[in-house]
């Protein structure tokens, strides 16, 4: 409680906090414009993309469910972020870990409860390994760890597409189809007849691990200072080749374990036509929640909220799903913007100058 | 299998279809040479080609015009590389992030305009749009096996390598060129020397809009006759790549882009055999990582000797040995 009055009354962090806002907000009104723009039942449309979760009770718990890819991707890039690096990577770690899991959840029996654990791990483990990648080229070789990020998950994409096709694939079915899971892989439900998980369990725990792992630990403390000053960080003995290592094995890690759970939680096989690029979602979820984890839950609600009212609206109507990701675009846009988020800033700054002379002159 | 391949390595039709996969990589990687020049990257190339692919296959069919469709697709295409500007440069957004981010807006929104447009969300066979002509050159389509290759391609090939000319020109030959390369080597210095580096920026980055929005149209009016949703496929990050591989030169782009093209036509040949396609479809981005790595480090360790060599003998030979 003592530190929700001191998140708002603490000035230095309000400033950011109204970008968020902003950001928020700018982008429901850009989405409720281009609804008026092209659709033909406007008033409709946007009743049905801002109300969705409480219209139904199905939607409620879709967002909910919907949060939870997202937290993991959004935990893994806050990670990354702290460290300043723009590795995208964790699409990879989370599709392979996916498809790890589905390769686990069909070839081999184990008693439930351990199944989907070792899933997990296994995943986990390799997501961690490619997370490595693109750091290791950045150290070792200096190459741009964004575009050889961006590059490494198109390979994985294919490599993981090619694994399902031509091992794992259920040629009873007409459209491209993993073999079911076996039941004991399939993760408990946490209300009976709706879609909802335990796996939404495994997130929030993740996000409090993470939590405590980046703000109460050492090695925590070594990845934020590296972030923050790597040059300073080295004279002051932290052995910064290693933490840039450890950081990207686990935010590779964390998406690993998602795609696992995604799996094990809400499918009976793997039938992703496409890969569904979490990462992206995850980019706004680690921005909105400005690298710090505790507030990865209130983004990954804030953008699921969006994704799933987006949803509803155009399968209730004539706007097109993808306009989510245009949305999507449009808050990183800003949030990225140095100059809005200065702007903010200044103006909390002039105002309190202005209240402390007043004070001086009364 | 090493049979197969050398049989379509000798084939005129393997490498009429490497210049036809060439030349969209080619147009982008030139302008991601010419932006980083100015020490801007362009990361928003991938958008930039998708609204001129789409620009162009709406505008054409609106005008039954393919010439006012490929002028309103680089119009497109340059007006998203303008808002990039915009961001990074007037606003201090950090480039590379605006430029993921406006690729996202460009993935959605041209899904998004397409489906209100026809009510499909995949490819836009509804609307009756233009392609590109193929030119066949006079005397060369009559010589036996390079006329195969090199006659009867779309006219943005043609377009592609006459602009490989001009972009090399620009950078070597005219003022503005060494401007661009000053702005990129040392900001605070090109403007000691009279340089407006904004100005210089988004000139380079005009220049790279008009290029990605030649690459985008022939994608959407020449190398297919559709507009499909993510029709770049990552062609815009490629060219990041490739500008490394490049060596930031536009003669270099030919080779760069040269990599993915003969990678991404023999995947399309392979393709046609039944081979894998999912395994060979990973070939070129993997390929041209591979490159964009080994290039990196043998720049690298040049850069390194050469401060080596600057240095030597000076105090602050050690110290730059520690930083490195």
């Amino acid at each position: 409680m003592n530190s929700i009055k001191r998140f708002f009354t603490d000035r230095e962090s309000l400033a950011p906090a109204l970008v968020t806002l902003f950001a928020g907000l700018f982008s429901l009104l850009a989405g409720i414009v281009l609804i008026f723009i092209v659709s033909k039942n406007p008033v409709q449309s946007v009743r049905n993309f801002l109300l969705a979760p409480f219209l139904r009770s199905y939607n409620f718990y879709y967002l909910l469910i919907v949060m939870v890819p997202i937290t993991f991707t959004g935990l893994a890039l806050c990670i990354v972020y702290q460290l300043r690096y723009m590795s995208l990577i964790v699409d990879a770690s989370f599709y392979t870990g996916a498809v790890v899991a589905t390769a686990l959840g069909t070839l081999i029996s184990l008693p439930s409860g351990v199944h989907p654990t070792v899933a997990m791990i296994a995943a986990g483990i390799v997501g961690g390994l490619i997370g490595l990648l693109p750091a290791i080229l950045k150290i070792r070789w200096r190459a741009n760890e964004l575009v050889s990020s961006l590059m490494l998950n198109y390979v994985f994409y294919f490599l993981g597409s090619f694994v399902i096709l031509y091992y794992l694939r259920d040629r009873s079915q007409t459209i491209l189809s993993s073999l079911p899971f076996k039941k004991t892989f399939l993760l408990p439900r946490l209300v009976a007849n709706t879609q909802l998980h335990v796996g939404f369990l495994i997130a929030a725990g993740f996000v409090v691990l993470v939590s405590i792992f980046l703000y109460r630990t050492r090695w925590g403390y070594e990845i934020r200072l590296t972030g923050a000053n790597p040059r300073f960080a080295m004279y002051a003995g932290i052995p910064v080749t290693s933490v840039i290592l450890y950081a990207h094995f686990i935010s590779g890690f964390l998406g690993g374990v998602g795609g696992a759970v995604e799996m094990s939680g809400l499918y009976r096989a793997f039938i992703w036509q496409m890969n569904p690029s979490y990462a992206w979602d995850g980019v706004i979820v680690a921005m909105l929640a400005r690298r710090n984890p505790k507030f990865v839950p209130l983004s990954a609600l804030f953008f699921a909220y969006l994704r799933v009212g987006a949803d509803f609206m155009s399968r209730r109507g004539d706007v097109a799903f993808e306009f989510i990701t245009l949305l999507q675009g449009l808050i990183i846009l800003i949030l990225a913007s140095d100059r809005i988020v200065n702007y903010f800033r200044e103006r909390q700054l002039r105002k309190q100058l202005l209240k402390n002379s007043q004070g001086e002159s009364k | 299998m090493i049979h197969f391949i050398v049989g379509v390595v000798t084939s005129a039709n393997y490498w009429f279809i490497v210049l036809r996969s060439t030349a969209p990589i080619l147009l982008v990687t030139l302008g991601a040479v010419i932006t980083a020049q100015a020490g801007i990257m362009n990361m928003a190339l991938e958008g930039s080609m998708l609204w001129a692919a789409l620009t162009g296959v709406i505008v054409s069919a609106a005008t039954q015009n393919v010439w006012i469709g490929l002028l309103a697709g680089i119009g497109a295409s340059v007006l998203v590389a303008l808002v990039l500007g915009l961001f990074a440069l007037k606003l201090d957004a950090n480039p590379v992030l605006s430029g993921v981010a406006l690729n996202l807006v460009a993935t959605g929104g041209t899904v998004f305009v397409l489906f209100s447009l026809t009510g499909d969300k995949g490819i836009s066979s509804s609307l009756a749009s233009k392609v590109l002509p193929s030119l066949s050159i006079p005397v060369v389509k009559d010589i036996p096996w390079i006329g195969k290759v090199v006659s009867g391609q779309n006219i943005v090939v043609y377009i592609a390598a006459v602009s490989v000319v001009v972009i090399d020109l620009i950078l070597r030959r005219f003022t503005i060129g060494r401007r661009i390369r000053a702005t990129g080597e040392n900001v605070e210095a090109a403007r000691a020397a009279g340089i407006d580096p904004v100005r210089i920026k988004f000139f380079t980055l005009i220049i790279s809009g008009i290029l990605a929005g030649f690459a985008g149209c022939f994608l959407s009016m020449g190398y297919t006759s559709n507009f499909t949703s993510g029709i770049a496929a990552g062609r815009g990050y490629v060219a990041n790549a490739a500008q490394v591989v490049a060596g930031g030169t536009a003669v270099g782009s030919i080779f760069a882009a040269m990599l993915f093209g003969l990678t991404d036509a023999m995947a399309t040949y392979l393709q046609n055999i039944g081979l894998m396609p999912e395994l060979i479809q990973a070939l070129p981005y993997a390929v041209t990582i591979l490159g964009f790595v080994v290039v990196t480090f043998v720049r690298d360790r040049r850069e390194a000797e050469r401060k080596r060599k600057l240095f030597a003998g000076t105090p602050m030979q050690k110290e730059k040995a520690d930083a490195a």
